[in-house]
């Protein structure tokens, strides 16, 4: 009983950790998603021919 | 693409699902540490995926070190050629063989030294010029995630089967706690280093930093060490349905690793396109002419 207290730590600490990891990448998509929204309400397209870039 | 990563994604959450159906309840239980053991199915598989993706980072990184100059880059072609051709040859030539530890099988380390050259085609092809710098990048950052599984999953393993968490001084927990700092290092650099030459120093370091890999890999042979011997490719003896639980397991977090450097290397590709546009923007409202050594490394968004 008590090794499968360590079992599930490891398994539940592996997962912890991806989790917190895919939400800073989600956190970060999400702030770019946001400047790229903020370049085209400048209007800054008309001078940069392919921009914003695609989401 | 956009329609593959959906689907790839449910294929490794299935594939994720099914290793962790075989890991706990197909493999046998060990007959000395009992259920416990079942670590090593993440543990091993995180180890292996972080060992290839630093060495991801380390080829990108030799790639754009060399991609400086014409010169470089032609002399790096050739001297990983070399390395690929005598390294083989050498695997299999007795006074070689005799160096090697005991258990460690020539084509092993054979298709390790082939791995070299291949990986700096393959690289070289389909990441050019900046796309190089990204990889590196990625494969860092994915590469730390999976080691600090690894640096968090042995001690949770050792307390029930050593009696510590931690067996200080041990060459093969010391030097993978070192590895691990060496690529936080390189991305803290990364991450606070406003210069120019960011990329060329993080990418010298990143060559540096690799060479702890192997000293991580060999340390359980050429040292005495609390830490398990090698499962595959050195004589370990393991049981069949064990290790092709470990295997399925391996490809599990393989593709996983794959989905996450993809998308790292998508946000990549878009935190740098909104640099330049903002530099644009700014350079455009002052009437100069925009250059690439003008345009800012903005943190805000790394």
């Amino acid at each position: 009983m008590n090794a499968m207290k360590f079992l599930l730590a490891a398994y539940i600490a592996t997962w912890v950790i991806h989790g917190v990891y895919l939400g800073t990448l989600v956190r970060r998509f999400s702030r770019l998603r946001q400047q790229v929204k903020e370049l085209k309400g400048s209007g800054f397209r008309r001078s940069a021919p392919g921009f914003p870039p695609q989401v | 693409m956009k329609r593959l990563f959906p689907i790839l994604s449910v294929l490794t959450a299935v594939l994720l699902a099914y290793a962790l159906y075989e890991a706990l309840l197909v493999a046998p239980t060990d007959a000395q540490q009992g259920d416990v053991y079942r670590i090593i199915y993440y543990h091993v598989p995180s180890a292996w995926t972080a060992f290839l993706l630093f060495f991801i980072n380390f080829i990108a990184s030799i790639q754009y070190l060399a991609s400086a100059k014409p010169s470089t880059k032609t002399a790096a072609k050739w001297i990983v050629i070399a390395i690929g051709v005598v390294g083989v040859i050498a695997c299999f030539l007795p006074q070689v063989q005799h160096l090697l530890p005991k258990g460690m099988r020539p084509s092993a380390v054979a298709t390790t030294v082939l791995a070299i050259p291949a990986f700096y085609f393959l690289i070289g092809k389909f990441f050019p010029g900046e796309r190089l710098d990204m990889l590196a990048l990625t494969s860092a950052e994915v590469g730390v995630v999976f080691c600090t599984i690894v640096l968090v999953t042995g001690p949770i393993w050792a307390r029930p089967v050593w009696g510590i968490w931690w067996a200080p001084g041990d060459i093969r927990l010391t030097s993978t706690l070192v590895l691990w700092l060496i690529y936080v290092s390189y991305l803290v650099l990364r991450r606070f280093s406003n210069s120019a030459q960011t990329q060329m120093l993080a990418a010298a370091l990143a060559v540096f930093g690799a060479l702890d890999v192997p000293l991580v890999y060999f340390s359980i042979w050429f040292f005495r060490t609390q830490h398990p011997q090698p499962v595959i490719g050195g004589g370990g003896s393991m049981d069949p349905r064990m290790l092709q639980v470990l295997l399925i397991s391996w490809m599990a977090f393989l593709c996983f690793a794959f989905l996450v450097c993809w998308s790292r290397f998508r946000l990549e590709v878009l935190r740098r396109e909104i640099e330049e546009a903002h530099a644009m923007e700014s350079l455009v409202g002052t009437g100069e002419a925009p250059s690439k050594a003008s345009l800012p490394l903005s943190r805000s968004s790394r």
